[in-house]
């Protein structure tokens, strides 16, 4: 059976109830899995290192407070070739960086009256250094993304081009942050409908090929 | 761009809307077949939304296969009309007009219940929908809050409203797609009017 990173955080086993809804949509789940692939074994770190790809993965996960999925990528981060200064730094960025969304302003109009005011997240000083320009743009990206994608504008993404990234990085780290919102969602959803009473028509139970204890 | 602050949608709507992105995307001419198999669709290159996006081939595959099988895919789940109010409720939860335009135009044409879609754009997810499509918004919209506020009274809900597990999977993975589409849609360009797209 191939590796799939859902399946692992949910600890799905074949044939459980779990596997048979997600396996009811093969195509999704197999290209949910080649998504996390060509963003975390990509083949190429020209203009996204591993290193960043994980730092920005730790934070965005650690953000939503999907504890299993930010565990994931911190583990991988501090095990990754100079990710483990990162890594310390990233958590202290979580905390400075947590809160609720999604709020922002609208274009102005009648829908200003929905307009929700939320904390600007910045990198803390002591950590722009370390961090270094790139990263630290990326992660207040990641931050307007994650809580207040309603106010990202022309002039956040071309502070990311000023900052040293690509269109191609900008659009990987675009990806990224939107494919995490996404993986941490499914993850959510997933284990909250597997901690619930099924009411669904499940297989029968089969069972095992050898009764010998 | 030719487009002034003024003439950018500020309302959600199911009028057509066109995107203009705010990178320059890949040109017809820069393509190689890594790209074009990364557009799943040759008639993507048309789209500068794709185009963009195909700057990272490999996951435009796999985001668009994805979304193909989740949105599309007709062997039982949730009914079509149902998983497009899913993406819409998402959409207008982030605020996303643009998604909003296109998946609430596949709502109504699928459900033929244009008038209720309409007033989930103009009252927002508050809006009485009939307890089913009431269930199926308020858990695309507790899926889209961060952290997410999705938990057991919402799957109960959904449940009493009539929906199998493999129907509240559909609508888990359509709001989580959506969280993914709007972030791009939001952040890689803007809404204009359908004649300047």
């Amino acid at each position: 059976m191939s590796h799939d990173l859902i399946d692992q955080v949910l600890s799905i086993t074949p044939g459980s109830h779990l596997d048979q809804l997600r396996r009811h949509r093969e195509v999704a789940r197999e290209n949910i899995q080649k998504a996390y692939d060509a963003l975390f074994a990509p083949r190429d770190t020209n203009e996204v290192s591993l290193v960043e790809r994980l730092a920005i993965a730790s934070f965005v996960t650690g953000l939503h407070g999907q504890i299993v999925l930010a565990d994931h990528y911190a583990h991988l981060l501090s095990t990754s070739e100079g990710g483990v200064a990162v890594a310390a730094l990233i958590n202290e960025e979580i905390e400075r960086g947590t809160t609720e969304g999604p709020y922002g302003t609208y274009p102005a109009g009648p829908l200003a009256s929905e307009n929700k005011q939320g904390p600007l997240y910045a990198v803390a000083p002591a950590n722009r250094t370390h961090l270094g320009l790139r990263l630290r743009v990326a992660l207040e990206h990641a931050h307007l993304l994650v809580f207040r994608p309603r106010d990202a504008s022309r002039e956040a993404l071309h502070g990311l081009i000023n900052a040293g990234w690509s269109t191609a990085g900008v659009v990987t780290i675009s990806q990224l942050v939107a494919y995490l919102a996404f993986q941490t969602r499914i993850v959510e959803g997933l284990s909250t409908l597997a901690a619930t009473d099924v009411t669904a028509p499940r297989l029968p139970k089969v069972a095992p090929a050898s009764a010998i204890a | 761009m030719s487009n002034t602050q003024s003439d950018l949608p500020n309302v959600f709507t199911q009028d057509e809307l066109g995107w203009a992105p705010w990178l320059e995307p890949l040109a017809e001419s820069d393509l190689t077949d890594r790209h074009w198999t990364g557009l799943v669709d040759a008639s993507r290159s048309k789209s500068p939304y794709f185009m963009l996006l195909a700057h990272d081939p490999e996951v435009l595959e796999a985001r668009t296969r994805a979304d193909k099988d989740i949105f599309y895919n007709p062997n039982g789940g949730l009914p079509r009309a149902e998983r497009e109010l899913s993406a819409t409720a998402t959409s207008r939860h982030n605020g996303c007009i643009f998604c909003a335009s296109v998946h609430s135009r596949f709502a109504s044409t699928h459900s033929k219940r244009r008038d209720d879609v309409q007033r989930l754009l103009d009252e927002g997810i508050g809006a009485d929908l009939g307890e089913r499509w009431n269930a199926v918004t308020a858990a695309a919209v507790a899926l889209t809050d961060t952290p997410v506020d999705f938990g057991p009274d919402e799957i109960a809900r959904l449940r009493a409203a009539g929906l199998d597990d493999f129907e509240i999977t559909d609508v888990i993975s359509a709001s989580a797609f959506f969280n993914w589409a709007n972030r791009l849609m939001l952040s890689l360009g803007e809404p204009v009017p359908a004649k300047a797209a």
